[in-house]
């Protein structure tokens, strides 16, 4: 596996992944949508998840249920433990050196708002800066927005150029004396650019800048080890890399993490409650108010171990070959604009069909089995950038296979067909 | 069926034709009221200008962009609106929601060139976009000059 974020070491090549082996695991993959073969090309928007996750989640219930973290019977003894060691795999598989740094929440957006909310309300005030890029999902430039008002400070974006990469020369002279933190994306939604993120960390943490990465496009393609990133904070989606919805990760360096103030308050996130004062429980927990998502952390770990067996290597290699493919295939259906070309790229492609709008590229697809996303992505000022109010997108992930292209291309002849 | 046989339940050939070629497209000189409808979702964008005589519509025009879908509902809401009073534009929207929700029923008999939207309601996700001009010009009429949205 290539990448800007810093692989984990392989012992040995990796075996080529067998997707279509590995599609059996997924049983949502067999059955049909409206009475043809399911094609599910809408990765980036969720994944599917293996017979694994679904069973972990469900012998959970079946044979586990109890909260964590309070009562003294087995049950409850139990749980904590698997929950626990959910939280342990999650450390294992992102390179964390500590799982006290992996505070289990609700998905990347609320991880961002997290740290928006308490590091960025203790670091950010007047006059300061808080640096986006301008390929950044909503869910990474809102909750800096709403900090920024609350606190008089200015939100700058890194722009790109009509590729889709970042502009490092500029990206440098916005790093400026005022600068709190650079949030930044390791893989764009909407076009699937790989940012060059080991770089920017580096350039960033030059300058003193804190870094916050959002991982919820990049864990699924690309893996990442945290220790090596020198990166502050981590976040990811469970739903987005095989796991359940509802249950995702922010990692953050535990000096941060132990001096930042906790967010919510309840249960679990304490020590000690009188009327007078409450002292505040320890790492993980100081972020963890109330009962979890038990059920989504080991849910989530399932996916992960999934991800690890299958071999992150394998998958990245071969979501790169059967990208390839595509963008060929792609560049044979007429009238077929691809948007951006950025250097690197995922298994993300955008396009335009003509003058058809992507929603009714969308629909038409749709009726012949293929799943694809049509929109802005949740991404308007991408979008504005790139001059279209929307564009088609097909997003791979490990069980996709050529097929899945190929009927993609015969969709895309058939939407001609509805709109000559 | 195939796809494209249940396809062409939603894009109809009218419904192709106003998506290709909106009547009524275009700034309204004169215009008394003025209305945009978005959909966030997917970016659709309308302004329809409604030029009111007396309390009857004596012209609507709409300018925007979005899919086939929106556009030709728009397209074809100005034409069928002309000559309506803001009650009758309103009784007839209601009984449009109904044949893109529900389908063709009893209740949308003799809906004429609207009839060609009977197939949206095979398809959710698409209401809003067969919707979309037509609260606008709601909007337009009930409450003057804004915008307004799907979500």
């Amino acid at each position: 596996m290539s990448s800007s974020a810093p692989a984990r070491e392989s012992p040995r090549p990796a075996p080529p992944l067998d997707a279509a082996r590995l599609r059996a695991d997924f049983p949502i993959l067999s059955r049909p949508v409206h009475g043809r073969p399911l094609v599910y090309l809408d990765n980036a928007a969720t994944t599917q998840k293996p017979r694994a996750v679904i069973d972990a989640v469900s012998s959970y219930y079946e044979e586990l249920n109890a909260n964590v973290h309070r009562g003294v019977h087995l049950l409850s003894e139990r749980a904590t433990r698997a929950y626990d060691d959910a939280r342990a795999t999650v450390a294992r598989f992102i390179g964390a050196a500590d799982p006290r740094e992996v505070i289990f929440v609700r998905g990347t957006t609320e991880a961002v708002n997290l740290v928006a909310q308490t590091f960025g309300r203790r670091s950010v005030g007047a006059g300061d800066e808080v640096l986006v890029t301008g390929l950044e999902h909503h869910s990474n430039i809102v909750p800096w927005q709403m900090l920024c008002e609350e606190k008089g400070a200015a939100l700058k974006a890194v722009p790109i150029d009509d590729a889709g990469d970042l502009d490092l020369d500029a990206f440098d002279a916005l790093l400026g004396p005022r600068t709190r933190l650079l949030a930044v994306t390791q893989i764009s939604n909407a076009l699937g650019t790989v940012t060059p993120l080991a770089e920017l960390v580096r350039r960033a943490k030059a300058r003193g800048v804190p870094v916050l990465v959002d991982g919820a496009q990049g864990l699924p393609h690309l893996g990442v080890d945290v220790a090596a990133l020198g990166a502050d904070f981590y976040a990811f989606s469970g739903h987005k890399v095989y796991g359940p919805t509802g249950i995702g990760v922010l990692w953050g360096r535990r000096e941060l993490l132990e001096r930042m103030p906790p967010w919510q308050g309840g249960g679990d996130m304490i020590l000690s409650v009188s009327f007078e004062k409450t002292v505040y429980n320890e790492l993980p927990h100081k972020f963890e108010a109330g009962t979890p998502n038990i059920a989504g952390a080991l849910g989530l770990a399932a996916a992960l171990d999934y991800l690890t067996r299958a071999g992150p290597e394998a998958v990245a290699a071969h979501e790169q070959a059967l990208l390839a493919y595509a963008l060929d295939a792609l560049s044979s259906v007429p009238d077929l604009r691809i948007v951006g070309a950025p250097r690197r790229r995922a298994g993300v492609v955008s396009f335009l069909l003509g003058d058809v709008h992507p929603h009714d590229v969308g629909t038409v697809l749709d009726r012949h089995g293929i799943a694809v996303r049509a929109g802005h992505h949740c991404a308007q000022p991408l979008m504005r950038r790139l001059g279209v109010a929307a564009t088609a997108r097909a997003s791979f992930g490990l069980y996709n296979v050529r097929e899945d292209v190929d009927a993609l291309v015969r969709g895309l002849h058939a939407v001609r067909e509805v709109f000559a | 069926m195939t796809a494209s046989s249940e396809l062409s339940d939603l894009y109809q050939e009218v419904v192709l034709d106003h998506g290709k070629r909106p009547r009524n497209f275009g700034p309204l000189e004169g215009a008394t009221h003025h209305a945009e409808g978005l959909n966030p979702l997917c970016g659709d964008h309308f302004t329809v200008h409604a030029r009111l005589d007396g309390d009857r519509l004596a012209e609507v025009r709409f300018e925007g962009s979005g899919c086939a879908i929106s556009k030709a509902s728009a397209s074809v809401m100005t034409g069928v609106v002309k000559g309506k009073s803001a009650a009758e534009v309103e009784a007839l929207f209601e009984r449009f929601h109904r044949l893109v929700t529900e389908g063709p029923v009893a209740a949308s008999e003799d809906l004429g060139k609207l009839a060609v939207f009977g197939g949206v309601h095979d398809y959710p996700t698409r209401v809003k976009c067969a919707s979309l001009a037509w609260h606008a010009l709601r909007q337009a009429l009930h409450g003057g000059a804004g915008a307004v949205s799907t979500e």
